[in-house]
């Protein structure tokens, strides 16, 4: 039979979480489909037929699909539910909202945040914000997964697949979209940047973020993350937090400069590739995971560490 | 109105856990046990709209074995008024714990469920969502603000990019986020009246939900492990070594 993966857009284009997840979902080793629900969402649906591998995109072009609403596209992936078998999301806020509401209606346990493929019944997942990995063999005849993005590779482009446009469900009509506030900047997206600079608790506030941490990040190219303690503080919006609850990123540069390191800050970024720590207290636990450490005031290595990126033309 | 927070005991946010040896699971033997971070800004919310006069009890619920009795009372004495225990010696998992949930909902008729937004234990972050989807409810997860309105909930919700406010009709679900509100310290004389606050206790198989695991561990492992690497002596050295060592700058 088939598997349905369900895509992360922003309606006009793909996003690359999609990419990563579609990999996942091709393991499973049945043909993947891929669902696209937005709202003038034609763009997002020809960029996902050009991924490899896809048999076929369905498009649910509706307002209802326009504002991430859990109960609308519980409904609509439930009403294809007869033709697949397994149900595949990247693990981004839309997606933990919605796959485990979908689960339910299919009477079927999620197997969540999946980093590794086994067979197409058992997968690897973290659990204790990976401090173990759980190896977990799937009894239910339909399988529901969020896929952890930053362990695979992107699919690539290359296919051709035909686009079919899909009946929205009924919308059951619980809740409504008030509005959002969204942070609008030219920085990559956490979840595919290549470089991410992050600041902790020893920012001491948000004007050090601006002042220190958003230099650097421009002059990398890089997205700005942030330690829970940093946003709990009010030092960084929510959606820069990296770590258990929030963000889980594995950029190929994690700097991270003020964090002292909490096993919750850990479960977010440990399977960066490179992680330099800029810290000022040597016992740091971010030094024990970090590939190059320095022991330095951050206020004046940073700075520093700016000018001269600048100097090598960065 | 009614409100039901169900509220998880686990490993304590705190202790660095143990894999066994043999791959059989997470020694959580001696470890120190404490109520889900998460559910505790759940319960704080609950309050705080009785303190409003936004609703009229506070009710707790927990599934787990014998001990999980003192998690409901730890929230007893944060304010809630009593608590119901659903005994279960074995693990339960999200899907049949939603399906207990719903039977205590069907029983007890609360206007708004409020639950953490994951445990931080199997970090599962399903209970709440697979809830409202069986009992047809509206549902607003990951919340960092939350309005009675009439017969309506507006909630604030932490996404990937931002924030985002969405309308809820009544009865509702609402899970958690950390920035939802900080929780009280439970004082004194509200530790001695918790210890006359009812507790009804329950066994698991009377719901009629079929526990059984739908997802079988075969085996839980050390995640791979990460060296620490080398200290630099300054800003020129990082400089150079992540860009003729690592190559990544």
């Amino acid at each position: 039979m088939t598997t349905l993966l369900i895509a992360e857009h922003d309606h006009a284009s793909l996003k690359d979480v999609t990419n990563k997840a579609l990999t996942a979902a091709a393991q499973l080793g049945a043909p993947v489909d891929v669902l696209v629900a937005g709202e003038n969402a034609r763009g997002a649906a020809d960029a996902a037929a050009k991924l490899n591998g896809v048999a076929k995109v369905l498009l649910a072009d509706d307002p209802a699909y326009a504002h991430d609403l859990a109960e609308p596209l519980a409904a609509l992936i439930r009403s294809l539910a007869p033709g697949y078998d397994a149900f595949v999301a990247p693990a981004t806020s839309r997606f933990k909202n919605v796959m485990p509401r979908v689960a339910a209606l299919l009477d079927v346990m999620q197997i969540s945040e999946i980093i590794k493929v086994v067979a197409p019944d058992t997968f690897e997942r973290p659990i204790y914000a990976g401090n173990a990995i759980q190896t977990v063999k799937s009894r239910d005849a339909k399988k529901v997964i969020t896929v952890r993005s930053s362990t695979f590779a992107a699919t690539g482009e290359g296919g051709n697949a035909p686009v079919e446009a899909v009946a929205s469900a009924a919308d059951p009509g619980l809740s409504s979209f008030v509005g959002e506030r969204v942070a609008r900047n030219n920085r990559p997206e956490l979840a595919s940047a290549r470089i991410i600079v992050s600041g902790g608790r020893g920012m001491r506030s948000s004007a050090n973020f601006t002042k220190y941490i958003e230099p650097l990040a421009d002059k990398l190219g890089a997205g700005v993350g942030a330690s829970r303690a940093a946003v709990d503080s009010g030092f960084a919006p929510n959606d820069w937090q990296v770590g258990q609850t929030g963000k889980v990123v594995a950029p190929e540069l994690y700097i991270a400069i003020g964090i002292s390191g909490a096993i919750q800050h850990l479960a977010g970024m440990k399977d960066s590739k490179v992680i330099v720590a800029i810290n000022k207290d040597a016992d740091a636990p971010i030094f024990q995971v970090a590939d190059y450490g320095l022991v330095a005031d951050l206020y004046e290595a940073v700075p520093e560490l700016t000018e001269q990126l600048g100097k090598l033309g960065r | 109105m009614k409100i039901l927070v169900p509220v998880k005991r686990v490993v304590d946010f705190n202790v660095q856990i143990r894999v066994k040896s043999d791959g059989s699971g997470v020694d959580t033997a001696k470890a120190k046990m404490s109520m889900n971070p998460f559910d505790e800004i759940a319960i704080e919310e609950a309050l705080r709209l009785q303190e409003a006069g936004k609703a009229s009890e506070v009710v707790l619920v927990s599934i787990g074995p014998a001990q999980a009795a003192e998690t409901i009372r730890t929230g007893l004495s944060m304010g809630a008024d009593r608590g119901i225990l659903v005994r279960s010696e074995a693990p339960v998992e999200p899907l049949a714990v939603a399906k207990i949930l719903r039977a205590v909902v069907e029983e007890e008729g609360p206007g708004l469920i409020i639950l953490g937004k994951q445990a931080i234990d199997d970090d599962s972050n399903q209970t709440g969502q697979m809830l409202a989807g069986l009992l047809g409810w509206a549902q607003a997860t990951f919340a960092s603000k939350l309005e009675v309105d009439g017969a309506y909930f507006k909630v604030t919700r932490e996404v990937d990019g931002g924030l985002q406010t969405v309308r809820l009709k009544a009865p509702a679900i609402v899970t958690t986020d950390l920035r939802l509100n900080e929780p009280r310290y439970a004082s004194l004389p509200n530790i001695m009246k918790a210890k006359k606050k009812p507790i009804v206790e329950r066994a698991a198989e009377l719901y009629g939900v079929d526990l059984a695991p739908r997802l079988e561990v075969l085996r839980t492992t050390e995640p791979p492990g990460r060296k620490a690497g080398v200290k630099v002596k300054d800003v020129a050295e990082l400089v150079s070594r992540l860009r003729n060592e690592a190559g990544v700058i």
